[in-house]
């Protein structure tokens, strides 16, 4: 469908979802549940259904820069045949790379067309940093990922920063981040900016933001500009072997007895405490499971500058540093001074002691 | 800089700089106390010393019976923080990865209750230094300053622990920073007993056996 179709259609989610088989129950079930996964009140489900039925299809244009299409691969693999990927197909997704059909100057065109057709009223979708160190790191068709950035932004109705590149830098921003990686946020500052952090973001996390920004506008969003909704709660808090971490009990390998039986991965290096997502309640595919409950450690992929946390096979207690190379060092030369600190005081003792006048009687007002 | 930065900074470079400063000026202390060397014995020398001066470093842990509620203050404080620092889990785990010795941890409850035990027996200290003419005079600017940066790592950590606080990872930070502080400080205040009680209460013995006086 061209941006002037779209823009032009008067389907909405409610003809499209009978259109596709979906009864109306379900539908409402699939609100009830973004509803609760958000913390919304229980009368927010059948206001949601009512507008989102009612709602025409929204434009969004979806730019990828460094990125390794990763949150794409999620969230196309969230669905089939589920309702999130209807509420997709209900949005016009009028660019996107790696699912729109037209390549070249053809893709290009599209953009430009659907930036004209719903000026103000798009959404931009970004997943990917962006190389501030020097424009020509990262280009489309041409077109460095700075100016298409700043130029998709400007007639942009809102931003949705998917993945932990475009929220914050994420991998190409890691240490010592040879391109100059910044996150969205860092380059667009007048617009608002949904960030959807994770590597890659949880599916459900991703269409139930964009649900909410359909219904009720921009949802809210903690200091670093995520919804409290899916990342209020650290990992850590709503992990189901949290009972394990307060009683002591851990695994110390990845196959011991404590593995087994499911205790706590905290000395394996998990970083759930740190970590705030929704994985360890909505969890992924379809809710089967997430990586604790697979056996292995929370990375930390939604927060900033994870990368750079030191191994993700460390306990979060411990420090990030190799004191082996340079404690050495310090005790050498801590004794040296302390030695030559003790010389001092040597010498000054003696030379008070040559200096020493001693007392006579006379002194004191004495006779002889 | 956020907290996610903090942390890592707290758990880099910061945690590579408290080291350094730690190890390097508790060494250059020792060695500035041990070059001071002892005076010369005037009387004749009894004994050696030396197993005065052993005997005595087992035997000044022995609490005398005096002014027992600060004393059992102390005793509780000094308790609690080996017990807190050595067997919380997540400290095991630090001191596993920086010397490779595991020693066991204990579960949170006990520690728990140990570092409220602490706080409470580090605010009874406080208050008696204030409250007590003779300790008031004596207390100088310094010994306070020593009192906040041992206090703080234990006030952070039970906040982090139970997420008190504006957030977890804040706290974290925090709490790893005032540990640092306290390792930082460790070498210029009198908190660095915690080295040199061994070469004071040596000496005190040792001087008395080599005097012939019974430690």
């Amino acid at each position: 469908m061209t941006p002037e179709e779209s823009s032009e259609t008067t389907e909405t989610l409610g003809t499209n979802l009978i259109g596709n088989g979906v009864s109306r129950r379900t539908f409402l079930k699939f609100c009830s549940t973004v509803a609760s996964a958000m913390a919304l009140p229980p009368t927010a489900a059948t206001a949601m259904a009512e507008t989102l039925s009612k709602a025409t299809r929204q434009s969004v244009i979806w730019l990828s820069f460094q990125e390794c299409t990763g949150c794409t691969e999620s969230i196309t693999r969230s669905h089939k045949p589920t309702l999130e990927s209807l509420i997709f197909d209900f949005v016009s997704l009028d660019y996107h790379h790696t699912l729109q059909a037209a390549s070249g100057d053809a893709a290009e065109h599209a953009r430009e067309e659907a930036q004209k057709a719903h000026k103000g009223k798009y959404i931009l979708i970004v997943d990917g940093s962006i190389p501030a160190e020097n424009n020509g790191y990262s280009t489309i068709a041409g077109i460095s990922n700075r100016q298409m950035l700043e130029d998709v932004a400007k007639d942009a109705m809102a931003i949705v920063s998917v993945g932990t590149c475009a929220a914050y830098g994420g991998l190409p921003k890691a240490d010592p981040n040879p391109t100059g990686a910044v996150a969205v946020s860092d380059i667009i500052k007048d617009k608002p900016i949904i960030n959807i952090p994770g590597c890659p973001p949880i599916p459900v996390v991703m269409t139930g933001v964009l649900a909410h920004v359909l219904t009720f506008g921009i949802p809210e969003l903690d200091k670093h500009g995520r919804p409290v909704a899916f990342f209020g709660e650290s990992i850590h808090d709503r992990c189901y072997r949290r009972p394990f971490y307060d009683k002591g009990l851990f695994a110390k390998g990845f196959d011991d007895e404590g593995a087994r039986k499911g205790w706590c991965l905290f000395e394996v290096g998990c970083k759930g405490p740190t970590t705030f997502n929704a994985c360890a309640t909505t969890k992924w595919n379809n809710g089967t499971s997430f990586p604790i409950q697979s056996g292995h450690g929370c990375i930390g992929c939604s927060e900033p500058d994870f990368w750079d946390a030191g191994s993700f096979y460390k306990a979060l207690s411990t420090g990030s540093i190799n004191p082996s190379e340079w404690a050495t060092d310090a005790l050498v030369a801590g004794a040296a001074i302390g030695v030559a600190s003790g010389l001092l005081n040597r010498a000054g003792k003696s030379k008070a002691q040559d200096k020493h006048d001693p007392v006579t009687l006379e002194d004191m007002g004495g006779k002889k | 800089m956020n907290e996610v930065e903090l942390l890592n900074w707290a758990r880099g470079p910061g945690l590579a700089y408290a080291i350094i400063i730690m190890v390097a000026g508790l060494t250059l202390r020792v060695f500035e106390i041990v070059s001071l060397g002892r005076p010369k014995e005037l009387a004749k020398v009894r004994s050696s010393g030396t197993s005065d001066g052993l005997m005595m470093i087992a035997k000044r842990s022995i609490p005398e019976p005096r002014n027992w509620r600060y004393i059992t203050a102390s005793y509780i404080f000094h308790i609690g923080l080996l017990i807190v620092v050595f067997f919380f889990i997540p400290h095991t785990q630090f001191f596993r990865d920086l010397f490779g010795v595991f020693w066991g941890g204990w579960p949170n409850y006990i520690i728990d209750f140990f570092t409220v035990l602490s706080i409470a027996a580090m605010m009874y200290t406080l208050i008696q230094r204030r409250i007590d003419p003779a300790r008031r005079i004596l207390t100088k600017a310094s010994d306070y300053l020593a009192w906040v940066v041992t206090f703080l790592p234990f006030v952070t950590g039970y906040m982090a622990f139970h997420r008190l606080g504006p957030d977890y990872t804040l706290m974290l930070a925090l709490h790893i920073l005032s540990v640092e502080l306290l390792m930082v400080m460790l070498p210029m205040t009198k908190l660095t007993h915690a080295v040199t009680f061994i070469l004071s209460r040596y000496y005190t013995g040792s001087s008395m056996g080599r005097r012939g006086i019974k430690a």
